[in-house]
């Protein structure tokens, strides 16, 4: 039969493609279903999109320094719609790479919604796929609004990053709800191309997911560039007008008023559960609306597997990506490595990045463990000072008996690549001395891993 | 001018020789092409000859000793010439291969060494795997766990190891308790209780634990599977007093009348059920690189048919009522022998039992059906002169023997269960606790 696969892939994001290549790579017949474009939220509106931006950001803010380094660019223009321009070419270009890879692996792709059927099935518009292993579910999240406070998206002033990523121009002035990854890059990208940004966090502190030094540090170096920050600020109300929205803003018991010509929702994600067939066919889904899923990520329909964000947080490409390998080679019939949930790596790519992996202070506090930080700051380090990165630091969090790296936490320039030495290090489970007995070129920014190894035994050389 | 003498690939396929005796002594003078020693090798014994004229010295392998090819087993020097005393404690000097273990001091003495011999370099015979313990000290664990493991005193070679091959991580150690034998029975303890991120395949929804086996176990399994056979059986056998029993099948079949019959044969089944789950240890299958540690009781039930036996299962026996078990162990009985048994009525058994006391044998021994680790073999009850409260009395007694597989349960771990089986058939109503 024509219509039958080993395994259907529901969705073509980072967890659906790579599960649908994994499972291809094991001898597996595999389809993946998307209705939009290959790569998902993360290729297409997501991830590589906005990096694309922020290095346009990253060029602006540099070009504006650059005198200091001997490098005159005396008028600098900026242009969003060409940063747009180009950030979509990315996203095409990855997207139609994604295309290349599916049929290199000789997997199926169907164009269209596809919605489950009892007997792993999925249904496209009249045609009937099953699958003879498994379904898996990998249909992603999407931007949600804030309706209850009048900050229904209306992608007019009142945006998600999906509208975000298409605007020809910058707009004149911005509030952006929500200083999580979403809202700090997206501060960092408008406010290079010369938007007024306001930046409105609920929480205490921005980055609130973040190690507490990592959220002030950020705070500083955005309010030093004359970005407003408001955390801990509750947003009553909102106004949309014809070109502008009043924003009543309640923040340390006073309320202001806040008036932009473009409201930006960056507070969380809706997982994309619904219309999809998922109680036809007895796949239950959680109180906060995830699918429910056991160790094995399977749903509580045998033979439904979920994967990527609608399994539950982080919702994070990296950790759908693992889960989609890992499902694939539990369908296969291969015995996978655990997925270590408690080391994902979270990463901000705004600039400063931010990048951590364990622990936060603060939770080792909670946890009653007996820790010691160590710190080691950029303004220290010979390439970061050559290189004018100096912003930012590493910090290391020791348990104190073993030396186990509980938590890593690092805010500066390529914090980002700089954090993969830290979760090598923690998936093999190295101790802060293996991390420091190995040898780092000098001088690069990683030195200050070493170093932050180090202080927290109590003896860093470079500082 | 010495020349090393090595062990040499005498036949084409030759890995390693045997050496079966020494012609020339250490301070022989020999003559190129004099036989040395006569070799074994996987084919024939075959001579191991000069190849320089000179002194036999630093004879390095004992002969009946096992040497890989390649290996130097003495030295020919030139009459005269000063060589080094043998380095006869130094013989089995690591391999390259296992040098990744030494720690730095070991490796900065072992240079220190090759400084001060003058000629030759020092001797190094590569034990064989097989001959040589040290294969069992290989333990891969994390930088973490080896820290975890030394300061709880903890054998790393008694913990099995969770990670990518088997590789000892943090969380192995959290489950085991920090001082003692980490894989002391019962099993059960060894399972993860505390472990708040554990991997999935063992919490991915099957009725059962997969506990990889750690180097010890693997040793017994290897060794005992070789000694006595594919599966290394031993034998407990304990008398049981069946009046207890006797007294409540009959005051249960009174009360059944005409909806059933329980008989011996089913309380003994329900008593090893419910004698297996205070015992999971005995509750298992042998699976090559691990145990596993049923969560559930399936009894398996020897039935002579009509050219051979069959054992159909009484699943979750532990969980059935007698009666139940009476209808369900006849029915299959009834199935067996007239072959209408399905595949899934007569796999999956965890532990079985064979009872031939209707043929009137006093006691017997049952061979294990793998991959269950055991299995207990039921006589026939008769009455017996035995001492009671100091009297001399008549008792209806049966003996069991359990045949357990080496690998899976030892000694004091089968005999701990046979036990508990004893005392529930002794006394039924503790079947109800």
């Amino acid at each position: 039969m024509a219509n039958q696969f080993d395994v259907i892939v529901l969705g073509g994001g980072p967890a659906g493609y790579v599960a649908a290549i994994r499972a291809a790579q094991l001898g597996l017949s595999t389809a993946v279903i998307e209705k939009e474009k290959l790569g998902g939220v993360c290729v297409n509106i997501g991830c590589i999109p906005t990096k694309a931006l922020l290095h346009s950001a990253y060029i602006a803010s540099l070009l504006r320094e650059a005198k200091e380094f001997g490098v005159e660019a005396s008028t600098v223009k900026t242009d969003y719609g060409v940063a747009m321009q180009r950030s979509r070419r990315v996203s095409d270009q990855n997207s139609k790479g994604v295309e290349f890879l599916m049929k290199k692996n000789k997997v199926t792709v169907v164009k269209g919604a596809g919605v489950l059927q009892p007997g792993r099935k999925v249904k496209v518009g009249s045609d009937v796929y099953e699958a003879k292993k498994a379904v898996l579910i990998a249909t992603g999240s999407r931007v949600k609004g804030l309706p209850q406070i009048g900050l229904e998206i209306n992608k007019t002033t009142v945006i998600s990053s999906d509208e975000a990523l298409f605007l020809e121009k910058a707009p004149a002035s911005m509030a952006i709800i929500g200083a999580g990854a979403v809202g700090m890059e997206f501060a960092d990208i408008f406010h290079a191309f010369g938007t007024k940004v306001t930046l409105i966090e609920a929480l205490p502190r921005i980055l609130p997911l973040e190690d507490g030094e990592a959220s002030d540090a950020l705070a500083k170096s955005y309010k030093k560039r004359g970005i407003d920050v408001i955390a801990g600020a509750k947003v009553k109300k909102g106004t949309p007008g014809k070109d502008t929205v009043t924003l009543e803003v309640e923040a340390n018991g006073a309320t202001q008023k806040i008036e932009v010509a473009t409201v930006l929702m960056a507070a969380g994600r809706a997982v994309n559960t619904e219309n999809i067939g998922l109680a036809e066919c007895g796949v239950q889904v959680t109180d906060r609306g995830f699918i429910k899923v056991d160790q094995s990520l399977q749903t509580t329909a045998p033979g439904y597997y979920a994967i990527g964000d609608v399994a539950g947080p982080p919702m994070l490409a990296h950790k759908g990506m693992r889960e989609g390998v890992t499902v694939a080679e539990l369908v296969a019939g291969k015995k996978p490595h655990a997925i270590r949930y408690d080391n994902v790596p979270s990463v901000t790519y705004c600039h400063p990045e931010v990048a951590s992996i364990g622990l936060t202070e603060d939770q080792c506090k909670e946890r009653k463990l007996d820790y010691v930080p160590g710190r080691f700051p950029f303004s220290a380090n010979g390439r970061a000072r050559g290189t004018g990165e100096t912003e930012g630091f590493v910090k290391i969090l020791r348990d104190k008996k073993y030396g186990e790296i509980l938590g890593a936490h690092i805010v500066g320039g390529h914090a980002s690549e700089i954090i993969h030495e830290l979760a090598v290090a923690r998936e093999n489970e190295y101790t802060v001395e293996e991390v420091e007995l190995a040898i780092h070129a000098h001088p690069t920014m990683s030195e200050a891993v070493a170093q932050a190894a180090l202080d927290s035994l109590g003896r860093v050389v470079d500082m | 001018m010495s020349t090393n003498v090595y062990m040499e690939a005498l036949s084409p396929t030759m890995e390693e020789g045997r050496v079966v005796k020494w012609h020339k002594r250490d301070g022989d003078p020999v003559k190129v092409g004099e036989t040395l020693a006569e070799v074994e090798t996987d084919k024939a014994v075959m001579d191991l000859v000069a190849r320089a004229d000179g002194v036999l010295r630093q004879v390095a392998a004992a002969e009946g000793q096992t040497v890989a090819v390649g290996s130097v087993v003495a030295v020919i020097a030139a009459p005269g010439e000063a060589v080094g005393a043998a380095p006869a404690a130094a013989a089995p000097v690591a391999s390259s291969g296992s040098g990744k273990r030494e720690t730095l001091k070991d490796s900065l003495t072992v240079a220190g060494n090759v400084a001060t011999v003058t000629t030759p370099a020092p001797v190094a015979v590569v034990p064989l795997p097989a001959t040589a313990p040290a294969d069992a000290t290989l333990v891969k664990a994390s930088p973490l766990a080896r820290r975890m493991a030394k300061e709880a005193g903890v054998d790393l070679k008694l913990v099995a190891g969770s990670g990518p091959g088997g590789r000892v991580v943090k969380k192995d150690l959290e489950r085991t308790p920090s001082q003692g034998t980490p894989v002391a029975s019962p099993p059960g303890a060894a399972v993860p209780s505390t472990v708040a991120r554990v991997p999935f395949p063992e919490r991915s929804g099957a009725p059962y634990d997969d506990i990889p086996l750690t180097q010890i176990r693997k040793t017994i399994a290897k060794r005992l599977a070789t000694s006595l056979g594919p599966i290394p059986h031993f034998f407990l056998t304990t008398e049981v007093d069946m009046e207890r029993a006797s007294e409540a099948r009959d005051a249960l079949n009174k009360q059944l009348g005409d909806q059933g019959k329980v008989s011996f044969n089913d309380i003994i089944i329900k008593a090893t059920a419910h004698a297996l789950t205070k015992h999971p240890a005995c509750n298992a299958w042998f699976q090559d690189d691990h145990i596993r540690y049923w969560h559930e009781v399936h009894i398996g039930m020897a039935v002579a048919v009509e050219d051979g036996l069959i054992t159909p299962v009484i699943r979750n026996a532990d969980l059935k009522s007698l009666a139940d078990i009476g209808r369900e162990a006849k029915e299959l009985a009834e199935r067996a022998r007239n072959r209408r048994l399905q595949p899934s009525e007569y796999t999956g058994a965890t532990f079985s039992v064979s009872n031939l006391g209707m043929f009137d044998i006093d006691q017997f021994t049952a061979v294990i059906n793998p991959p269950e680790a055991g299995i207990i073999a039921v006589g026939s009850m008769v009455q017996k002169a035995v001492v009671v409260d100091g009297q001399v009395t008549a008792r209806r007694r049966m003996r069991i023997t359990m045949s357990c597989d080496h690998r899976v349960i030892d000694g004091a771990t089968g005999a701990a269960f046979l036990k508990t089986l004893k005392q529930m058939l002794e006394n039924p109503l503790a079947m109800l606790l």
